[in-house]
């Protein structure tokens, strides 16, 4: 390699510098998005509260997702590897050990940070599509990992767990999809109020550092390997007290369930809500749940290229996703 | 030994697949600096138009022209159309540009011809390659085409002036326009060369995995793996990775006992991680130098 065929690469990287301020909903937004949320699940029927109870825990995931990619500028292709671990092992502590369902969360919670920070020893050396590519290999070696035979006692193969639901404790008059709402919605308000506060805190400066570009972040003394396995163990984590979520509202685990396809629609699901910005994770998630729907309902032979278009038109329309919706509204009142 | 030699006779025909693939893939990342992840979906869609042309009872090298046509004009109008416009966009949301086109042509793919598997001819024949019981000739004739095909490549982009105007348009793009190059056609130029060397990886692996809207997963799949182990800004360093994988795809599933089909693909990702991790850029790739 000759010095002359050395590239250059000036001003280019792969994403946009977010500030941390535009990072969040104001204060009262967030407040009568809460209340409604709160509210909701009284009017409408069963059904549509576990779809409620999925879209938070997909905002979860795709929460946790942003957290590394708009945070700390890393971009992964394998969050349903974490996702799997989480539900796995809450459904294993579940099924095995009669662990209450609440305690297994932070278990998960621990075991998929752990492993995500592992991962990101390696992934340190890798960047953009290489790391792309890692973490994909990651997602696709999942599903067959589950399925080892000396695995199968625990995970069940390829019939996975089934896991119970939980009844509302007190005696509180709630039908079961109620009280795992209000416990997913519970769950996810803790996790959205450390995520933000993460980001404002040294740390999060830190990843928002090393995303803008790591040169100079190391020069200001951040340590860039340990806080970008660090932005890799808390996405990890995150997203695997999402698994268990999921886990438990869904009552079933199989190995195929977290293929590389969730790991896709868990992006689109942050392209959609806008890189970089919380708050959009949940409206990514309501994406990547009712659009297929939607599309299905148009054609159900096209259903496939309905999303595609629909897809499309999103991101033409608004190509920084919801963020650019929330801050045209922001600068227009 | 007898078995060795065959594995890696099988592995090299194979990664002749991945390899025209990965040329593809790394043709277009050459031009707009992104991974199209609706390639393997392109060259499946180019490779059911052929099929179509001969059910039509036009002949095989017939149908193979018309499709390179089709495929590097509509490749041409899938840039103009679809991505020209988001090319001031985020890079993440190109990537979502991908996986809509991914999912249109899949799903149309499916719409229009079913997703029964067909029978695809090949134009070798199957007998054993020179009396040899190693390799087919269609194997034989992959490997072939790819040479060909790599040569014509090299000698395109190293002596001829649109060549040259293309490599200076996705090197330097702003000093390519300062001497009077479109570099907004090269990309799309770009695209539709991608487009047709695709739909060649499509036509020449579909007598081998069988016709069906999902063909190219798996294939494009290694296709990345085999570009990303060359280095993605070599298409010299794509084809060898190309083979390579291919090599090591087949050797892993023989030799290393438990390994079966199922994770093949795990283990030959595993590796290509494993020589990332030493060499960031691949094996062949230039190494990036950032300006702070």
């Amino acid at each position: 390699m000759s010095a002359a065929e050395e590239v250059v690469a000036e001003g280019h990287q792969a994403v946009e510098a977010v500030p941390k301020r535009a990072m969040t909903l104001g204060t009262g937004t967030s407040l009568v998005v809460l209340a409604a949320l709160v509210i909701a699940p009284v009017f409408v029927k069963n059904f549509i509260i576990f779809q409620m109870t999925m879209l938070l825990i997909y905002g979860l995931a795709v929460l946790a997702l942003n957290i590394l990619t708009g945070g700390s500028g890393q971009f992964s292709l394998g969050q349903s590897a974490f996702y799997a671990v989480g539900a796995y092992t809450t459904a294993v502590l579940m099924e095995h050990f009669n662990i209450n369902y609440a305690l297994t969360l932070p278990i998960a919670g621990v075991v998929c940070f752990g492993f995500g920070f592992l991962f990101g020893q390696p992934a340190l050396r890798l960047s953009g599509v290489y790391l792309a590519l890692a973490t994909f290999a990651l997602a696709t070696a999942m599903p067959q990992l589950l399925k080892l035979n000396f695995l199968e006692h625990w995970t069940g193969g390829v019939q996975g767990l089934v896991v119970t639901k939980p009844d509302a404790p007190f005696g509180l008059p709630m039908s079961q999809d109620m009280w795992l709402y209000y416990f997913t919605l519970v769950v996810t308000i803790a996790i959205y109020i450390f995520s933000v506060n993460l980001l404002r805190s040294r740390s999060g400066r830190a990843f928002m550092a090393i995303r803008d570009n790591e040169i100079p972040a190391s020069a200001m003394g951040v340590n860039v390997a340990l806080y970008k396995t660090l932005a890799f163990g808390v996405s990890a984590a995150i997203t695997g007290i999402a698994g268990s979520l999921g886990a438990i509202a869904v009552q079933f685990v199989a190995p195929d369930s977290y293929t590389i396809t969730l790991a896709i629609s868990l992006f689109l699901g942050m392209v959609v809500g806008g890189v970089g910005w919380l708050p959009g994770s949940f409206v990514g998630a309501a994406f990547i749940i009712f659009v297929p729907n939607i599309a299905e309902g148009i054609s159900k032979g096209l259903s496939g290229a309905v999303f595609g278009v629909l897809l499309f038109l999103v991101i033409y329309l608004v190509p920084h996703g919801a963020r650019q919706v929330a801050i045209a509204g922001k600068s227009e009142s | 030994m007898e078995l060795f030699t065959n594995q890696v006779l099988a592995g090299i025909a194979t990664g002749a697949i991945y390899a025209c693939m990965a040329l593809a893939v790394v043709m277009i990342y050459q031009a707009i600096d992104h991974l199209n992840f609706a390639q393997g979906e392109m060259a499946m869609f180019s490779t059911f138009i052929s099929w179509q042309l001969m059910q039509w009872g036009i002949p095989y090298w017939g149908a193979f022209v018309i499709t390179l046509v089709f495929s590097f004009i509509g490749g041409i109008a899938i840039e103009r159309i679809l991505f020209k416009p988001l090319a001031k966009a985020p890079v993440l949301t190109n990537v979502a540009g991908f996986i809509a086109l991914f999912a249109i042509i899949n799903s149309s793919a499916g719409l229009i011809w079913d997703f029964t598997i067909k029978q695809y001819p090949t134009p070798f024949g199957s007998a054993p390659f020179l009396g040899s019981q190693l390799i087919s000739t269609h194997q034989a004739g992959m490997i072939g085409v790819t040479v060909l095909l790599l040569l014509g490549l090299y000698f395109f982009f190293q002596y001829t002036r649109i060549g040259l105007a293309m490599r200076a348009a996705a090197s330097v793009p702003e000093s390519a326009r300062l001497v009077g190059i479109n570099t907004s056609w090269m990309i799309a130029l770009g695209w539709g060369m991608a487009s047709a060397i695709g739909s060649i990886a499509g036509m020449l692996i579909a007598p081998v995995v069988f016709l069906e809207p999902n063909m190219m997963g798996g294939v494009l799949i290694y296709g990345f793996a085999a570009a990303v182990l060359g280095g993605l800004t070599s298409p010299f360093g794509g084809v060898v990775g190309g083979f390579l994988v291919g090599i090591f795809e087949n050797l892993a599933g023989t030799y290393i006992p438990g390994v079966g089909n199922e994770l093949k693909l795990p283990i030959a990702l595993a590796l290509i991680i494993s020589v990332l991790v030493v060499k960031p850029a691949g094996l062949f790739g230039r190494h990036i130098v950032k300006r702070v």
